[in-house]
């Protein structure tokens, strides 16, 4: 039996043959264009609203754009960015964490506490940065499992629960350093994690690693799709993005490695920070994993549709459960990391404004609050304009209200790009 | 078309009922799907079609009566073990994940991954701590994208530009396509599909019946539930008709008319008329 009704079109190619049909550079550009003209902006605002700080903040203060300065907003944007990795698995989910500041700073006070209790308690005498790290992590993992458990038992919002945590966990820090009282950090390595600095050379050698992987994978890639018979990304364009990532990652390695020190009679201060090198080191395992796994690809699934996800035999809840975990961990990592930077805790830990700084980082990357759309990477991109506002600010003495309004109208503009790119979206069908 | 009805059953229910509380859903309904065919399943609202294919897919239990599939007797309690046995069903609204492309929604749940050998079933051999490892194993997109165009190119899809664009993209017809083809990925003798025309244009339902014919010309078993019998009349094989819980009837599409269907299903005609098969 043949086709009953005839086929409207005969001439349309096969499937096959259109997903076979090598792509010129130019089609390849074509196609991003287009991608971009109907909503999947990606990172663009984010690269434009960087040169915008930049620019401001430039001839604002010249002191904005010295490598010291530069590397000082490295070090101010890691803890925010590492809580906002866990923050953009939880976005995806199309569920939200607003315990991430506090479960931070349990993680933080953790490892001060017991730190400071293994230099008096003999029997701690065993506690030291190696293991004290893992505890921490196990500690904030575990609440995050807490979390989840119960919004996904309970089935509630996550928001609701979370900000339930937000007020508890901020409680607890608060039992914990006793109050007005400050947690000092003497553990060398831990004091020093975020201010320890590479020799030289590795600067060169990290960032060198870091675009040669990526290259060699791209390549990789195309090379075993266009054996099997696929469209390949077109080795002219692998070979533009691989240079203009190395002119980048070259101009990086420059600027760490230029003196920072205020005085020439000042030991040189140069190198990149340890804490960069940690903050991509999780940027590629955590994008591996969402975008490279099944684990990832449900967090999508699940973000994108709970309906379809659950009908495809995913077990959803458990995702979710897994997610707030993920979110836990990254939690306790950056809030070890922001002890390190203050070299001790105190009281008002993980408030302020570090939990908005972290949502706005991951929303200002790209990721969108509605769930299913977002990329880890958004986390590294949304915390450098986050420090670099607060950092630029801070250069130029302006009050922490202007601080605050300035940061809300940055958030703002990134949620409205979110909303406006989404309606492109939906209309481009 | 009687002649593909030789041979034996796929997929046979015998005397299924269900109720949900006081209300009886469905009432001692035998139902039968050959390899090859298109069978419809019409009736109004509240029939019992839905509670009938539900019953089947796994989603719920029938209370009394039997399912036997492939001549044997099976009893479905879940989904994937409906779509281990090789039932797949492509409910109304579709289930795909807008934000992911056509490749990654045709393999969702069931993702090949590097390390594993790959398995065209649903169920996985895999058990253990190797299941859990395995969600954190890297995917193999490149076999997956190659075994995905190829069953759009069987299944005659040619209007996908790219297998990779988001399903949010895609008209309906395509959604519709990428669908059904992931109905049949896994390899599927029964496909069941839930309205697939309700929402399209001309232009596109046409694509999407001539699909379903298709599906059929491939020797699966095919039920499609729709409320247009126009449609209906021009993919089905058979007709079966549900009127409050009870089967009335099932027509030789070729010897029956709108009329006597559309009578059949308002007016639950109960006795034998012509053209029943039983």
């Amino acid at each position: 039996m043949t086709d009953i009704i005839q086929e409207s079109d005969e001439s349309v190619q096969s499937a096959l043959l259109a997903s076979q049909a090598p792509q010129s550079p130019a089609e390849y550009l074509n196609a991003m264009w287009r991608r971009i003209r109907s909503g999947d902006i990606g990172t663009l605002p984010i690269v434009l609203g960087l040169v915008v700080i930049a620019i401001i903040f430039q001839t604002a203060n010249q002191n904005f754009l010295t490598p010291r300065n530069l590397v000082n907003i490295v070090i101010q944007m890691a803890g925010i960015a590492v809580i906002a990795y866990g923050m953009v698995y939880v976005l995806l989910l199309g569920e939200i964490d607003l315990s991430a500041g506090y479960v931070s700073a349990v993680g933080g006070v953790s490892a001060a506490i017991l730190l400071r209790d293994s230099l008096m308690n003999p029997s701690l005498a065993w506690i030291d940065w190696w293991n004290v790290i893992p505890i921490a992590l196990l500690i904030t993992t575990a609440i995050g499992f807490l979390h989840g458990f119960i919004i996904t038992s309970f089935q509630l919002p996550s928001f609701i629960v979370t900000l339930a945590g937000l007020l508890a966990w901020n409680g607890v820090v608060l039992m914990i350093v006793g109050d007005g009282g400050t947690v000092n950090i003497q553990n060398p390595v831990v004091r020093n994690l975020a201010s320890e600095v590479l020799p030289p050379i590795w600067s060169w050698i990290i960032i060198g690693l870091f675009i040669a992987s990526y290259g060699v994978l791209d390549f990789m890639t195309a090379n075993a799709r266009r054996k099997a018979g696929l469209r390949a990304k077109p080795t002219p364009i692998m070979i533009g993005q691989l240079v203009i990532m190395a002119a980048i990652g070259a101009f990086v390695a420059y600027i760490f490695n230029i003196n920072r020190a205020l005085t020439s009679a000042a030991p040189p201060q140069q190198g990149m920070p340890v804490i960069a090198v940690i903050m991509l080191v999780m940027l590629m395992v955590l994008t591996f994993v969402a975008e490279r796994t099944r684990f990832g690809r449900y967090v999508y699934a699940v973000g994108g549709n709970k309906e379809a996800a659950r009908r495809a035999g995913i077990r959803v809840e458990r995702i979710r459960v897994l997610v707030f975990m993920v979110s836990g961990l990254m939690a306790g990592m950056g809030g070890i990391i922001l002890a390190s930077r203050l070299k001790s805790v105190a009281t008002d830990a993980g408030g302020g404004n570090l939990l908005l700084y972290v949502i706005a980082a991951a929303v200002i990357g790209g990721t969108s609050l509605f769930g299913g759309r977002g990329k880890v990477v958004s986390a590294v991109l949304g915390a450098l304009v986050v420090a670099s506002v607060e950092n630029g600010m801070g250069l130029l003495n302006v009050s922490s209200g202007v601080k605050f309004v300035v940061t809300g109208l940055v958030l703002l503009a990134a949620v409205v790009i979110d909303a406006l790119s989404r309606r492109g979206q939906q209309t481009g069908r | 078309m009687s002649a593909t009805m030789n041979g034996k059953p796929l997929l046979e229910t015998k005397g299924v009922s269900k109720s949900f509380g006081p209300v009886q859903a469905l009432t001692k309904v035998d139902f039968d799907v050959y390899p090859g065919e298109v069978i419809a399943l019409v009736g109004d609202n509240g029939a019992g079609k839905s509670t009938l294919i539900k019953g089947i897919a796994g989603i719920y239990g029938f209370d009394e009566g039997d399912v036997y599939f492939d001549g044997k007797k099976v009893s479905i309690h879940s989904p994937r073990e409906a779509a281990a046995l090789g039932i797949e069903v492509v409910y109304q609204d579709l289930a795909l994940a807008d934000n992911l492309d056509v490749v990654a929604n045709m393999f969702l749940g069931r993702e090949w991954t590097q390390g594993v050998p790959s398995t065209t079933g649903a169920q996985e051999a895999t058990t253990g701590l190797r299941k859990y490892l395995r969600n954190l194993l890297p995917l193999t997109e490149i076999d997956m994208e190659k075994r995905a165009v190829r069953t759009l190119d069987e299944l005659a899809v040619t209007t996908l530009r790219s297998v990779r664009l988001p399903v949010s993209s895609l008209s309906g017809g395509q959604r519709q396509s990428v669908a059904i083809a992931k109905a049949v990925l896994w390899n599927s003798k029964v496909v069941i599909l839930d309205e697939p025309t309700a929402a399209l244009g001309v232009a596109q339902t046409r694509q999407v019946l001539n699909l379903v014919r298709r599906l059929a010309e491939k020797n699966l078993g095919v039920v499609v539930i729709s409320h247009n019998l126009h449609d209906i009349f021009k993919v089905a094989d058979r007709i079966t008709v549900l009127r409050l819980g009870h089967k009335v009837t099932t027509y030789i599409a070729k010897e029956t008319t709108e009329q006597e269907v559309v009578h059949a299903i308002t007016a639950g005609q109960l006795t034998r008329v012509p053209g029943m098969t039983q």
